[in-house]
């Protein structure tokens, strides 16, 4: 069995839902209480695809306007970047080809990119619709989902598809930059992946502030 | 226990009965509790960013400073009994500049400055939560009269009113005349133009533009702060002094710094005067919500110190050392910070010392955000003391499940996430072989002590402020100080008391204040700041007796309750 060590970036506007897709999918829980990202988190997450552990490491960023001149920092030596935007805000979508075309024109090996229409669970609020994102992703050569971090839909299967994204990239481009290496053997469950834990910081933590309430929207 | 019986002072006894031969000077030559050669902080003073402003205010009026300082040489030879039979006019004359240009008189320039800053005023408020957080308003606008920030409300619809506000500063600052007043309707607003200062009152309590919702009998007080390319107000109806008032917009300003830094706020107006700022302090409003309601509970902003948090010196140098150890490549400040704005250690470059406004805003930065309780945190921050025109990089993570303390690794290079994330790994393995996580989270757990610990019978609870380490130490609020409207009360004398022996021409070194739920007792040396509540009916020998014996505990326990030793890289 081999590992391998990828890194993802986490884009988007703020408040489309970032954070709250990455601590569902870390730390396997919702809040509607997430405080904004301040800067940028970074986690860590291990898990079992196929014939590899995977680990990746996570930037998630804070998307507002004025930490944009800090993106290349966390997206510079991405293997994935995740392009979230919110499917109930036009504006998220625009912002995300924006964030593109910036990835476009400063990251010089492959990037995988997958785009990610958050917030599902508010359908009747819907201001993009499906065929269009799916028709912009695949203009891109991006995978394209999407989910609620609320109701957990499509998130896993989002991961999934990145960290497949990524071991393919690893056989067919030996300069993509990923770390791979021979490992330990581990079980797969029915959905093809284990989660063997959670990084270095563990993401189930009592939240000391609870009624946290902040930015709703990104339109708002 | 003999010691108990024949105990070792720290400092002279107060003599009872003549305050003056207690020079601030032999204090601190016996070394005043607390004192330290240490340079970790900055030793700073309250108020020392506002005060050339304010004090010229006091010099204003020939015959009013002087009767002034007759008064204050008085009332510091005689213990300064302010008891609350004092007439009003003792506050106006204060502030002699804006009585005289009052044009409608005396009575009137009293109502609107006088109660102001009176004890009774505070004591008799009530005190609804909701009520107290419209008792001030803060607002944000450019120079061109946009609007940044709002305290309450939304900005948008107040845009008329930052419109009004900004053609009333404009109109200040195009008279060379220092004082002005105009009338607006049933308002009148006289201003005090002391740059980068403008004072502000509002002599009538009528509705002003869209403030209606808070307004309440009496008058409000409109304090406007400006800094190009922003002007800050604020619209108080609460008890704070004026000075007060000004420092919480000096405070709100510099979050705005620490956000954006001086030169890249001020490149966005060079470049468009109408610059819409919101769009860059996006998510920055509740940090300014949050230090603006801290500034209304918590004394440090007021002091211009912090609290420690209370734990053996042998534990806090393990800390020290553990982090000290870790190094990593321009790393300036190592800060970690205890629940409640309690400060664990510092440790710093050789050459660099924190300022206390610094820290507040770290603090407040922490405070106010749970977001990295749930992951390792790379950010920017601007700590406009330390400097105001560029960034440090701040690496923030929580060292335990339970989030009792935030480790702060502060780095003047953007790209060291990595190195940093692996020296807190190292700092939490040798914290938790020392069993210093576990030492922290006890002392969280304890609570700051009980002013029974103490053993002085009607002393209900103090503040003293070690001058030389800027930090302070208190005890906790105990009945009958735990209803939060209660508190908030005593908070105001606290503001009082110290508005009192603060602001003067020649500040009172010691004041004994008598109100009808308890007497007070503020006192300044060259080497602390000691403010101390009784109950109402103690007298004044036996609070000084009281003093002297706290300042003996206070020595006593000085290892546990501040840090005199700090480690550097
Ligand atoms: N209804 C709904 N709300 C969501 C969803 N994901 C996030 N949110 C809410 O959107 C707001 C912003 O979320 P956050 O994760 O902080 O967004 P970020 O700024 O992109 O990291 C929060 O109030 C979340 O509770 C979702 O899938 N459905
Ligand atoms: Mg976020």
């Amino acid at each position: 069995m081999k590992s391998i060590e990828a890194k993802i970036v986490v884009l988007g506007a703020q408040g489309v839902g970032k954070t709250s897709v990455v601590i569902r999918y870390v730390g396997k829980l919702f809040s509607k209480h997430v405080s904004p990202t301040i800067g940028a988190s970074f986690f860590t997450f291990k898990m079992t695809v196929d014939d590899y552990r995977v680990k990746l490491q996570l930037w998630d960023t804070a998307g507002q306007e004025r930490f944009r001149s800090m993106a290349p920092m966390y997206y510079r030596k991405a293997n994935a970047a995740l392009l979230v935007y919110d499917i109930t805000c036009r504006e998220s979508f625009e912002n995300i080809q924006s964030w593109v075309d910036e990835l476009k024109k400063n990251v010089e090996g492959t990037i995988i990119m997958c785009v990610i229409g958050n917030k599902t669970d508010l359908v009747s609020r819907r201001e993009v619709t499906r065929e269009k994102a799916e028709q912009y992703a695949d203009s891109i050569n991006a995978l394209y989902y999407e989910t609620s971090a609320l109701t957990n839909d499509g998130i896993q299967e989002a991961f999934l598809q990145v960290s497949l994204s990524l071991i393919k990239l690893s056989q067919t481009d030996k300069s993509s930059g990923l770390t791979v290496y021979d490992g330990s053997a581990s079980l797969l469950n029915a959905d093809g992946i284990i989660e063997d834990g959670i990084g270095d910081m563990n993401n189930h933590r009592r939240r000391r502030d609870s009624e946290d309430s902040n930015n709703a929207s990104c339109c708002s | 226990m003999a010691a108990l019986t024949e105990p070792t002072l720290p400092v002279q006894p107060l003599p009872p009965n003549d305050l003056e031969e207690v020079t601030p000077d032999d204090l601190v030559e016996e070394g005043a509790p607390g004192a330290s050669e240490d340079h970790m902080l900055i030793a700073a003073e309250s108020y020392e960013d506002i005060n050339v402003a304010i004090d010229e205010q006091y010099h204003r009026g020939k015959d009013e400073k002087d009767k002034t300082k007759n008064e204050i040489e008085q009332s510091a030879r005689e213990l300064s009994i302010d008891d609350r039979s004092t007439t009003p006019s003792d506050e106006g004359r204060e502030t002699p500049k804006e009585e005289v240009s009052s044009a409608e008189g005396k009575d009137r320039s009293n109502s609107m400055l006088g109660n102001r800053d009176r004890p009774q005023h505070v004591e008799e408020e009530c005190y609804s939560p909701e009520w107290r957080q419209r008792q001030k308003h803060v607002f944000i606008l450019s120079e061109a009269g946009k609007p940044i920030y709002t305290r309450h409300g939304n900005e948008d619809k107040l845009v008329t009113t930052m419109g009004v506000m900004q053609a009333l500063v404009s109109f200040v600052q195009d008279n060379d005349d220092n004082i002005r007043f105009m009338i607006a309707g049933s308002h009148k607003f006289v201003f005090l133009n002391r740059p980068p200062v403008i004072l502000v009152c509002v002599s009538h309590s009528v509705c002003f533009f869209c403030f209606h919702r808070f307004m309440i009998a009496g008058s409000h007080k409109f304090v406007f702060l400006n800094r190009p390319p922003v002007i800050l107000v604020c619209v108080s109806h609460s008890a704070e002094s004026t000075q007060q008032l000004l420092l919480h917009l000096t405070y709100v300003y510099n979050q705005i710094i620490s956000v954006l830094t001086f030169s890249q706020l001020s490149k966005i107006f060079e470049k468009k005067s109408n610059y819409d700022l919101r769009r860059l302090l996006t998510g920055t409003e509740k940090f300014l919500d949050n230090l603006i309601n801290l500034m209304d509970r918590d004394a440090m902003f007021l002091l211009s110190a912090v609290r420690c948090l209370p734990l053996a010196s042998s534990v806090r140098d393990i800390i020290g050392q553990s982090i000290a150890q870790c190094k990593a490549k321009d790393l300036v400040f190592a800060i970690l910070v205890g629940r409640d704005n309690q400060l664990v250690t510092v440790v710093r470059m050789k050459e660099h010392s924190l300022h206390p406004a610094d820290l507040h805003l770290v603090f407040n930065l922490v405070d106010a955000s749970t977001s990295f309780q749930s992951a390792e945190s790379w950010t920017p921050i601007c700590l406009p003391k330390f400097n105001s025109n560029g960034y440090l990089h701040a690496h923030l993570s929580y060292l335990d499940e339970e989030c009792s303390a935030c480790l702060l690794l502060l780095s003047a290079d953007r790209d060291v996430f990595f190195e940093l994330s692996e020296a807190r790994q190292k700092i939490v393995t040798r914290l938790n072989k020392y069993n210093c996580l576990q030492a922290i989270r006890e002392s969280l757990a304890k609570g700051s002590y009980k002013v029974a610990q103490i053993g002085i019978p009607d002393l209900r609870h103090f503040m003293y402020k070690s001058k030389s380490t800027a930090q302070y130490t208190s005890s906790e609020l105990e009945a009958p100080y735990t209803e939060e409207g209660e508190r908030h009360r005593l908070f105001g004398m606290y503001q009082y008391l110290h508005h009192r022996v603060h602001n003067s021409a020649r500040p009172l070194k010691i004041l004994f204040h008598v109100g009808s739920k308890e007497t007070m007792l503020g006192w300044i040396t060259s080497g602390f700041e000691l403010y101390a509540t009784f109950g109402p009916l103690v007298t004044k020998p036996a609070a000084i007796n009281a003093i002297n014996k706290l300042l003996r505990w206070i020595k006593k326990e000085e290892d546990r309750l501040f840090i005199l030793n700090s480690y550097t890289y």
